[in-house]
């Protein structure tokens, strides 16, 4: 057991370092390709009282004029030794801006991921338990609604309806503007988070509804439920015996492996609620050229949805005594 | 009183045919059957004679889609919905036909303790797995870890367990070894010694006969013959159905000849005697009409020839 969770160990280090350099390598070629002048972007709307000396000077002090193969080793070099660089338009170093923009980011997608997994969980159960009836229908024609929505639209609508016209929410921003930093409410952080939030939950909801709905279908129908009727078990007490660890696989399963449709959302909700998240950040960085805060971004992404993958796996093998006690006597 | 009487029993299924086509196909077709209290009735036949779903249809877990006509008694009054629903894993057990029907999730132990009735249901978990010969540390092991003979007499023993005053036990017996044969049906024998009835559905005739009282034989969704397992001696001549003669005459040691045909497939049922197509001794009359059940030397048949 110990040693099989070892050997687990081991194997998802060595595939996360190749994971990385792969990830590295490919953003750092696409950058390169990439039609965007950073010195251009920087200097912006100045570009007419900006010489090409300056412009020269302005490339050797980020070091663009040097080829590109050496600036990715210059870089990985100090990766290697914990120094991720400077972002060029905050003007921090690279760590301290995901930082800041994580803690924003991770509260939003934890309370997206949190709701559209138990929303998504118990609608999916519902719609099994009474299958066929109005309520399922009502299940299905939502998740299919929801899933074809684009998220980004739909926080338009959110936003028209609740910051705009009811006036319930506010408009944008992750605090109150103009409010010391010290005397934002955890009330208030709360109310800017909540239709992003929403927004981004949204997208998780289908995918867990319809699978743990199906999920939940084939185990009412197994053998096994067949049998414990047989048995005089009935109602909810089978439902909870036999059926909550049999559907929570799937479920959990697309839950954790769903980072990365969480990340790729928040870029968008983020934009849309001007929040000053992990997104929108990545947006700024990728339109203005900064290569170290976007290298370092997709890094972070990059573990970040390896993570989740790696607990679905975990949590998987605790669940399911199949993957985790693999062998026959 | 018999402990379970089936009376003209017919188990039909809805299908859709394409489009709004919509038509029944039977699958038990005026099935007869009891079980006395102290005996072993044994159900033989070919797959797709009805066999497991007389099983499922005593315990009231067919699916929602079948169409159940025709009566079945315990204890002398209507075995209906409400009534199996609190007989079920209490006075009336089903010994299941495969290991799917184990939770794959749960322990075997728990699951075999679900039924287990008596003041320590532990020990009595622990004193049936040792006849079996289980190894105590198979209760703690999920169904895919058991092998194929393992997992029967996993479910034989939820039966085994419980105190059941009927138990239907479908196919309890292939893939096991020889001596867990032996063991099995020896098991049985002995509840129904203790005054439960045993419905032991089966296609292993030859171990069958070693235990059953009864025996009877299903072909194509009915029953056609109900006779005593002493009847099935010799060339077979005291039988009265001339499938069960042949079915008989089929074994090895009873000259090992095969009966031409096959069983009629359930959408297209002849309309007279389901057997009348692979009869040697057919008539017209056989081929106009369904011959009813009826006695004929202290057993009973549907047969017009039998006498």
């Amino acid at each position: 057991m110990l040693r099989n969770l070892c050997a687990f160990a081991g194997w998802k280090a060595i595939r996360l370092v190749l994971l990385l350099a792969a990830v590295s390598v490919i953003s750092f070629m696409l950058i390169e390709w990439s039609p965007i002048d950073p010195v251009q972007a920087y200097i912006g709307a100045d570009m007419l009282r900006v010489g090409p000396e300056q412009r020269e000077a302005i490339a050797a002090y980020w070091g663009l004029d040097r080829p590109p193969a050496e600036r990715f080793f210059k870089w990985a070099a100090a990766l290697l030794q914990g120094d991720m660089g400077t972002s060029m338009i905050y003007r921090q170093p690279v760590s301290q801006v995901i930082a800041e923009r994580f803690a924003a980011s991770a509260l939003l997608m934890a309370a997206a991921w949190l709701l559209s997994g138990l929303v998504g969980f118990a609608a999916g159960v519902i719609a099994a338990a009474r299958r066929g009836r109005l309520i399922d229908r009502a299940v299905q024609w939502i998740c299919y609604t929801l899933a074809s929505t684009p998220p980004f639209w739909l926080g338009l609508l959110l936003l028209m309806t609740f910051a705009v016209w009811l006036g319930w929410f506010p408009v944008g921003l992750s605090v109150p503007a103009g409010v010391l930093a010290d005397q934002v409410t955890l009330a208030d952080r709360i109310r800017h988070m909540a239709l992003p939030a929403l927004t981004l939950s949204v997208a998780g909801i289908a995918p867990v509804a319809l699978h743990t709905r199906q999920k939940l279908i084939d185990v009412l129908s197994s053998d096994y439920v067949l049998f414990a009727k047989a048995r005089g078990e009935k109602g909810a007490g089978l439902l909870l015996r036999h059926g909550l660890r049999n559907i929570a696989i799937p479920a959990v399963t697309l839950q954790f492996a769903s980072f990365s449709e969480l990340f790729g959302g928040a870029v968008l909700a983020e934009q849309v609620f001007s929040y000053p998240g992990l997104g929108q950040a990545t947006v700024e960085a990728g339109l203005r050229g900064d290569v170290p805060l976007l290298l370092g971004l997709v890094l972070c992404s990059a573990v970040f949805v390896f993570a989740g993958n790696t607990m679905a796996d975990l949590i998987g093998r605790m669940i399911d005594p199949r993957i985790r006690e693999g062998k026959v006597l | 009183m018999p402990l379970l009487e089936v009376n003209n029993l017919s188990v039909a299924f809805a299908r859709y045919a394409g489009g709004f086509q919509r038509r029944m196909e039977q699958a038990i077709v005026g099935l007869d059957l009891s079980v006395e209290a102290g005996e072993i009735v044994a159900v033989i036949g070919s797959s797709g004679s009805g066999k497991s779903l007389l099983a499922h249809a005593v315990l009231g877990i067919l699916p929602g889609h079948a169409q159940v006509t025709g009566t079945i008694q315990y204890d002398g009054e209507p075995l209906n919905e409400r009534r199996i629903a609190a007989l079920r894993g209490n006075e009336i057990v089903l010994v299941p036909q495969s290991v799917s029907f184990l939770d794959p999730l749960q322990r075997v132990g728990a699951q075999v303790r679900t039924t287990a009735r008596g003041t320590d249901p532990t020990a009595t978990v622990r004193s049936v797995f040792k006849r079996l010969r289980l190894a105590e540390a198979v209760g703690r092991l999920f169904p895919f870890q058991l092998s194929g003979g393992m997992a029967r007499r996993v479910l034989v023993s939820t039966a085994a367990v419980s105190a059941a005053r009927l138990i239907v036990a479908d196919e309890p017996t292939p893939g096991m070894q020889a001596e867990d044969v032996n063991e099995t049906l020896s098991m049985l024998r002995e509840m129904a010694d203790k005054g439960s009835g045993v419905l032991l559905i089966t296609h292993d005739i030859e171990a069958a006969l070693r235990v059953a009282d009864k025996v009877a034989v299903f072909y194509a969704g009915t029953t056609v013959e109900l006779a005593k397992a002493a009847d099935f001696a010799g060339d077979g001549s005291n039988l009265r159905h001339p499938y069960s003669r042949a079915l008989w005459q089929a074994l090895p040691r009873n000259g090992f000849k095969p009966l031409p045909g096959t069983q009629p497939s359930q959408d297209e049922l002849p309309s007279g005697c389901l057997f009348a197509p692979r009869c040697p001794f057919a008539t017209e009359a056989c081929s106009a009409e369904r011959p009813a059940i009826r006695e004929v030397r202290g057993g009973w048949t549907r047969c017009f020839h039998a006498s």
